[in-house]
This record gives C-alpha cells, structure tokens and sequence, in this order.
C-alpha cells in the first residue's frame, strides 16, 4: 500500500488549483517569505557556493560508495543497541513497522515528519490495521485532521488558510469551548500543542524519519523547528526511524555541513530550531529514552537510480529550496504534481521511482527556467535531468500526438534550409494580411496562447528575404 | 579563441548573424539593428541561409533532431571569427548545449566546442568582447527583463543595464523580481497556457507597477508574451527587444503595433 500516483491527471489538477481562490491566497503568501529569508542567509555566508561544491561532491562520493557506508552504518547501529531492518519496497516498510507496533502491542503512535512514511502510505496502513498514528508536527497535524497528504516538503500545511485551520480546530476540537478565541496563529499553535502534549504523554511507539544518518556512529539526525520530534522519540517505549538510503553520511563532521546548507537553503536559518541526533536504545544510566531503537531502511526504487541517467537526484537533501523559487509551484501548489514529491524535484524523482508512463506530464510542466538548479544547496541539474525524462518520453512516444506531429513537421522543413525559407517567407505574408492592427486577438491553433494574450502579428517578410533585398540593393 | 583585436589589425572582423527564428518570422527589424549595431562597431556581418538553432527540439526530448540542426548550423557558421545572436535562449543552445549534444563525439564535440567559443549574445559581444557603447537617444521610462537561459545558462545581466546606461535620454527603473520567469519557456506556453498565464500575470503586474513606459529583454519569445499580455490587459507600456533602442530604432512600430 502506497501513496497512490494521481501525476496523470495534473492538467485537470493543476486547472482546478488555478481555479482555487483560498489556495491562491496562501500561495501568494508564502512565495515570498521563503525567497527573501533564503537568500538574506546565504548572503550571510561568503563561503556558500564553496559549500555547496563540497556537499554536490561528498553526495557523489557517497553515492559511489553507498553499499559501502550502509554496511557501516549497519554495523554500529547494532553496536549501539538498535536494530536495522531493510526494506526493498515500500509494503516491506510498513510490515516491519506495523510487525514492531504489534510486538509491543502499542496502540497510540506518535509520527514526527516523514515524507518516507507518505511514500510508503503508513499512515493508512497502521489505520486499517486498528492502529491511530498521530502526527506531532504542526503543519503535519493541520493535513491530518484534514485528511489530506503535505503539499510541501518543510511546510505540509502550505495550502491551507489560516482561517481553514481554525474551522479545523473547531471541528476536531469538540470538547474545548466553542466562544474561544482563535484570531491568532499563536492561539491556533497554542492549541495544537495543548492537544499533542497529551498523545505524547501515552505515546507507545514513536515513528520519526530521518534528514541524516550517520556511518562512524549509527546516529539519526532529524530536524525541527518545533521539537516534536524529540517528545516523539524521547517518550515512547520505542523509537522506529524510517528512512531512505541515500541519507547515510560518513561522519559526523559530514553532517553539519548538509545541516548548514539545509536550513539556509529550507527556511533561511542558520540552524533548524531542534537539530536531534539519535543514537541506540536507552542506557542503564539514560535518565529517559526509548527502550527499543529501530531503523527501517527503504529501498523502493532508489538502488535502480544508482549508476543512471538520474544518479544526480539521489544528491537531494530535500530542502524545498527548488519548490520554494519554482514559478509553476507558485502557481498551482504542490498537490496538482498528484504523489509525494511537488516542485522540481517530483518532476524528476517520481518518474524514477513511480515510472514514467504514470508521470510523464510532470517533466514537461517547466519552464525550463533554471531558478531550481541555480538554488539547490547540492547542485542538482534539475533542468537537465527533466529534459533527461522528456528524451525518455519522446523515445517511448509517449507525447501527446499533437506535439509529436507538431515537432516532426517543423523539424522537417527546419533541416531544409531552402524550403524552410520559402514556407516561412510564404506563412508570414500570409499572417501579416490578417493582422493590419498589429496584432491577433484570435488565431488558428494557437488558441492556447491567444486564450490569454494577443498575438503581436508579423512584419510581413522575414528577415532573410528582406536581407538578402538589402544585399542585392548595395 | 580569436583574438578581436588581432582580427581587427589585419580585416575587419567577420561575423556571422545567426538571427534566431522569431527574429527571422516576426521581427526582421530586431536583425537589422543588431547587424546596424555590429557594423557601427567595425564589424562585417554576414547572414548565411539558416535555420532553427534546434532548441526546441532538443526541449522537446528530441535529441536526434538537435543534433542533426546543431550539426547543420555548426557548418554554416563556423567559418566566422565570430557568431552573434540577438537572443540569449538561442546563443545559450549553441554555448552551453552544443558541446553537451556532441559529448564524446570525435569527429563533431570538437567542432562544437570551437563553434562555442565565439558565439556570444548580442550585449555580451558589444560589452564584453567589443568592449563598444553604442550611442543611441531614447527617450522615457524603461523596465528590462531578464530573460530566463541568458541570465542563468550565461549569466547576461549587468551588460543590458551596461549599455542602456548610456542611452541619452533614457531613465531606467528596475521592477520587481526582474529575474522571475515570465512564463514562456517555449513550448510550455502552448502545452499550458493557464499555467503560463498565471505567470506573465505577475509580470505584467509588475511590469505597470515599475512605472516603466517601455520594456525590453534581450529574448523576442518573452517580449511576445509579455507584449501580448499587456496588449490584453489593456497596460500601455510598449515592449521592444533591446537591440531596437540601442540601434536608435526606437521610433519605429513596438512589438503588437501596426505597421506604418
């Protein structure tokens, strides 16, 4: 059971997302702040782009050498009295995870955040099996009495409004008084604190993800603005980290320059309020502590990327930065991209592992304006790599026919010179007899753009012939 | 590379206009300013028969078709000192993308990569390799967009403002986020027109909100856009590609006015 893949509908997604007037209101209002708060970090930081070169090679390294640093990992995990479970799909995660729940009999969860838990769709999975999973994030908390999935990666919550969530609250919280007042997002968090403290008090099993985790000690590192995932891990009988492969790092040392870039690049902080670092179970002489530390480490695809044409996307440390500056994110949101991963980096890494012929309309859905590679803290090629999946389309024909046509007609008068001239000289004297005004507010098949803009109409004669006049006149 | 000086000393230097397709379909006026502003300079400038520099084909996923187009306009222009196009999306293909199209490529990387070497944008080959200010009177308000792959691919920025800089008359205001997309992206405008226009409407807005009478970009696929968004809007803010202005054909029809 995983995050079903709705990719093949992002046209119709992406219409009623540009239709939506309240998710408009909180894209317009989030666009900025991520922007400006970024780029004032990194102007703070004269040895940025030096860093990023260090992390784009440190990835590469690891990359090559991932069964390498897995093994060692694996290794003092198990030295530290943790248990390492491997997972080739995502079905196997969830079966490890629900096979620990079960064992100890727990019946409340606590979850900090996971996007590895929304590819797997544990959530759904612990439900149908009697178990109630509680997110502790804010914003993951927001999405869940919602019964949505996180449109963005640090910021689930992003297309809900504040008076969205209030309505929420009100709904869910049924037992505080209803005159209360929630005018404030400071009383809105007030209340969700109230709430999860509770939950984290009876918390049986504590389910976090990982950002990091490394080789030389067998620790997890998470971030956290808000600190639940501390409580979620700290409280429970048993900590369960779930994670993806690619997050292994050598040292420690390793993972504070990912954590440096990580926040800059995320939110435009120096450090992530709560930076965790998770090693083993409780000791005799730990005051508090898990007494059972698991980690879950998923495959689901990422071994088929190793050595590819998509080995780059393993790179990502899944700021958000690429999202964050994307002028087609800005516009429809996260949840039109229809899986896990919005933005940029959905358009390259959910045709790997979800498959193109599910996803093939998100690679096409860019610009093509470079803003995501010019920001990714690790020096993705985000631009190359989607015209990587573009190539893989056009080889499998899976382009929409009136495109495919399209290209193969204007490539064949393109290769000839001679009759490209004579067409084009020909088609332009034939517009310019229809656009006099200077412009068409209608034209045949180009109704997609003169749907919302006027055609400027041509000069009348291109510019090789009038040239080549010009030269003759001389 | 060749050295413009050198080159000077004995012939004046000899480029080859690859005038991109827009320019050749839509705005022929574009070409004959950026050939008026080569000449100025002391330069020959030759328009051999050409076509597409094949960058949409090789957006499209189309790598066979990009390679057949780039081949063809490697044999048409690399007999020049130097190749000049009055668009950064376009010279951004042959820089950045050629050389990629031909990697490991014995007979054709090589040939790509010298082609490479002397093909510049137009503002880029009169700041930075010509090193001339064009003299040019405009007068009003002016805006400049960056467009996408010439900021990005080849970091075109500062040389626009350079040489507007200089125009007598003209006053430069900078508007909001002039290094956001406008929505174009080629191809993408047409697949999604919606999502694209969402977009250019944040330029537009941006654009009238600068105070700008006149806007410019250095790419004529954006200035389409943005022209027909503003045209459909309603703004009066007329829209030209920099080369116009800085050639002194500033008076003549903007782009989506009728000619005269």
């Amino acid at each position: 059971m995983t995050q079903e893949v709705r990719s093949r509908q992002f046209n119709e997604t992406a219409q009623k997302a540009l239709a939506d007037t309240s998710l408009q209101k909180a894209l317009s209002r989030f666009e900025q702040g991520f922007i400006s708060r970024r780029k004032a970090a990194v102007e703070k930081l004269p040895e940025y782009d030096a860093l990023r070169d260090s992390a784009r090679d440190l990835k590469d390294h690891i990359l090559a050498h991932l069964d390498l640093y897995l093994e060692a990992y694996e290794k003092n995990v198990i030295a530290s009295g943790g248990h390492v479970h491997w997972a080739a799909t995502a079905e196997e995660a969830n079966e490890i995870i629900y096979g620990i729940c079960k064992r100890l009999n727990a019946k409340t969860v606590a979850k900090g955040k996971s996007m590895i838990s929304e590819e797997t769709g544990l959530n759904a999975y612990l439900e149908a099996r009697g178990l109630h999973p509680v997110e502790t994030d804010l914003g993951e908390y927001i999405i869940q009495l919602r019964g949505e999935t996180p449109s963005h990666l640090i910021s689930p919550a992003l297309h809900v409004t504040k008076e969205q969530v209030e309505a929420d609250f009100r709904r869910a919280h049924s037992a505080l008084p209803p005159e209360r007042n929630l005018d404030e997002p400071t009383s809105l968090l007030a209340e969700a604190r109230g709430m999860l403290r509770e939950k984290f008090l009876n918390v049986d099993v504590g389910i976090t993800g990982a950002n990091f985790l490394i080789a030389e000690t067998g620790s997890s590192v998470i971030v956290t603005n808000e600190g639940n995932g501390d409580l979620t891990q700290t409280l429970a009988k048993a900590h369960i980290v779930i994670s993806s492969i690619e997050k292994v790092v050598p040292t420690r040392e390793d993972a504070t320059l990912f954590l440096r870039l990580l926040a800059r690049s995320a939110s435009g902080s120096e450090l992530s309020a709560y930076t965790t670092f998770s090693t083993g179970a409780r000791r005799h002489d730990d005051p508090d502590g898990p007494r059972e530390y698991h980690v879950v480490l998923l495959d689901n695809g990422r071994s088929n990327i190793l050595g590819g044409k998509f080995q780059e996307m393993l790179r990502c440390i899944r700021c958000s930065a690429c999202m964050n500056h994307c002028p087609v994110f800005h516009a429809v949101g996260g949840h039109a991209y229809g899986w896990v991963y919005p933005g940029p980096i959905g358009a390259v890494l959910t045709p790997a592992l979800a498959g193109i012929e599910k996803t093939a309309k998100l690679p096409n859905a860019s610009t093509f304006c470079g803003r995501c590679e010019e920001v990714c803290p690790v020096r993705i090629p985000l631009p190359k790599l989607m015209r990587n999946w573009r190539e893989r389309e056009f080889e499998r024909h899976l382009q929409p026919a009136v495109a495919r046509y399209g290209l193969a007609l204007w490539a064949a008068f393109a290769k000839r010179p001679a009759l490209y001239r004579a067409a084009t000289s020909l088609a332009m004297k034939f517009l310019r007899l229809f656009g006099g005004k200077g412009r068409f507010r209608a034209l045949p098949l180009a109704g997609g753009w003169t749907k919302h803009r006027d055609f400027p109409s041509p000069q009348g004669q291109t510019f090789q012939a009038l040239w080549k006049k010009r030269s003759g006149a001389r | 590379m060749p050295d413009p000086i050198r080159a000077a000393a004995g012939r004046p230097i000899r480029v080859g206009l690859f005038a991109t397709c827009l320019v050749n379909l839509i705005r022929p006026r574009v070409g004959f300013a950026t050939a008026k502003l080569l000449e100025d300079a002391g330069c020959t400038v030759e328009v051999p028969q050409q076509t597409c520099c094949g960058q949409p084909a090789f957006n499209s996923g189309d790598r066979r078709t990009a390679r057949e187009l780039a081949a063809r306009a490697i044999e048409t222009f690399e007999e020049y000192d130097y190749v000049v196009l009055p668009s950064g999306s376009c010279a951004g293909q042959v820089i950045v993308h050629y050389p990629e199209l031909f990697e490991g490529d014995a007979a054709w990387e090589p040939r790509a990569k010298a082609l490479a070497a002397k093909t510049f944008e137009l503002t880029v080959f009169l700041s930075d390799v010509l090193k001339v200010i064009p003299i040019a009177r405009f007068d009003g308000a002016v805006t400049y967009h960056d467009s996408c792959s010439g900021l990005r691919e080849l970091g075109i920025h500062a040389q626009p403002r350079k040489l507007l800089g200089n125009v007598e008359g003209l006053r430069f205001v900078e508007m909001k986020d002039p290094d956001v997309c406008c929505g174009f992206g080629g191809t993408f405008c047409v697949k999604y027109p919606d999502i694209s226009n969402k977009i250019v409407e944040k330029k537009t807005a941006n654009i009238a909100a600068s105070g700008a009478t006149t806007l410019l970009a250095g790419d004529l696929g954006c200035l389409m856009n943005m022209a027909g968004k503003l045209s459909r809007e309603g703004k009066e803010v007329r829209v030209r590609h920099i080369a116009e202005v800085l050639a002194g054909m500033g008076e003549e029809p903007a782009i989506g006015e009728p000619e005269r």
